[in-house]
């Protein structure tokens, strides 16, 4: 049973890397500004000395234009470890240790 | 464990970490680096320091309820500067200090004090991580 | 096309570490490997998105007058949010682990499915 879930597992794999290779080789040119140079990237990288003061773009991109982005990351970061806090001091009154 | 020549290195050699995610921090918005990067130097400082010496001097150094509590007072603080913008008269987390001279740590309005609190947030989040994980061993 | 594969040889490196953490993921039974298997599957997708920002001949986003040409910085500082959600992910997933082990005494998968038949 478990042998039959390997080679099946493998199986699709192979056909999956298969299709991501095909893919690579359909991709725009590595090191050319393809798509992703926009004019976003564009506006942020010329204006952002003069808008915000700060001379670090991405620090600028992450603290200023998109600074809601980077709360809603710091409330992931607070929940990710309140979860964690829960799941490890549930069921400890039974063992007689002291909970946190 | 007790080991001579760990407990020497790391005493010679955590002042100089936490110096450098510090500055990693504070300069933020003029070198690569900021908030993240830079809380993750300082809480491995205190990992360091919880390994190589006893786990419970460890707490003794950074209490549990002074990192939960410095982690809630990040998030706060986060919080806090973007409702101190709306007072002022622009959006939520518009920038209300003034520009400033490009270049220097005193620039960027409000961008130092957003990368101090999201540092002061990541390294509390994973020493709580630590020691929890840690008591957990020790209570079975 | 081989030699379109030399070029983007970056991508090709992702997609490999792709498979190689969802191969790790499914095939072996013991939990804690399956961790590993989704953290290497999220190395590669970091390095996709990250590497798609390269422009030749850039340097680093650091605004300095005597520079022309730049990286583009928007897939970095997305990928920053990213990286964190996925540390946090391990974290709960490892803890949950540990809850696991406490109550059945193991991390087997293939053990945790038959001791699961047998009470019911």
């Amino acid at each position: 049973m478990k042998g039959f879930r390997n080679i099946l597992a493998t199986l699709l794999l192979t056909v999956m890397a298969v299709l991501l290779i095909l893919t690579v080789s359909e991709m725009p040119a590595f090191g050319e500004p393809g798509p992703a140079y926009n004019q976003v990237a564009r506006h942020y990288l010329e204006r952002s000395v003069q808008e915000t003061g700060a001379v670090n773009v991405i620090s600028a991109i992450i603290s200023d234009y998109r600074a809601y982005d980077t709360l809603g990351e710091a409330t992931v970061l607070f929940t990710g470890i309140a979860a964690v806090l829960a799941a490890l001091s549930a069921h400890r009154q039974k063992r007689g240790g002291g909970d946190a | 464990m007790r080991d001579v020549v760990l407990q020497t290195i790391a005493k010679l050699i955590i002042p100089f970490i936490q110096l450098y995610g510090l500055y990693i921090i504070v300069h933020g918005h003029i070198t690569p680096g900021g908030g993240f990067a830079g809380g993750s130097i300082l809480a491995s400082s205190f990992i360091l320091y919880a390994l190589a010496y006893d786990v419970g001097d460890g707490f003794r150094r950074m209490p549990r309820l002074a990192a939960k509590w410095l982690e809630s007072m990040g998030g706060l603080m986060f919080v806090a500067i973007g409702l101190f913008a709306l007072v002022q008269g622009g959006n939520y987390l518009t920038n209300f200090l003034g520009i400033g001279n490009p270049g220097t740590i005193l620039s960027g309005g409000s961008i130092p004090l957003l990368t101090i609190a999201v540092g002061i947030k990541v390294a509390s989040t994973i020493i709580t991580l630590f020691y929890h994980l840690l008591e957990e061993k020790r209570h079975g | 096309m081989v030699n379109q594969l030399m070029t983007n040889l970056h991508y090709l490196v992702a997609m490999i570490l792709f498979i190689i953490g969802f191969h790790t993921m499914l095939t072996h039974s013991n939990l804690i490997k399956k961790v590993i298997g989704m953290n290497i599957m999220e190395t590669g997708i970091f390095l996709l998105f990250i590497s798609i920002g390269y422009v030749r001949g850039g340097s680093a986003p650091i605004i300095n007058d005597s520079i022309a040409s730049y990286v583009n910085p928007l897939p970095s500082a997305l990928i920053l949010t990213g990286i964190v959600v996925g540390v946090s992910l391990t974290a709960f997933s490892l803890s949950m682990i540990l809850k696991i082990y406490h109550y059945y005494g193991t991390v087997d998968s293939d053990e945790i499915m038959k001791i699961k038949d047998a009470e019911e």
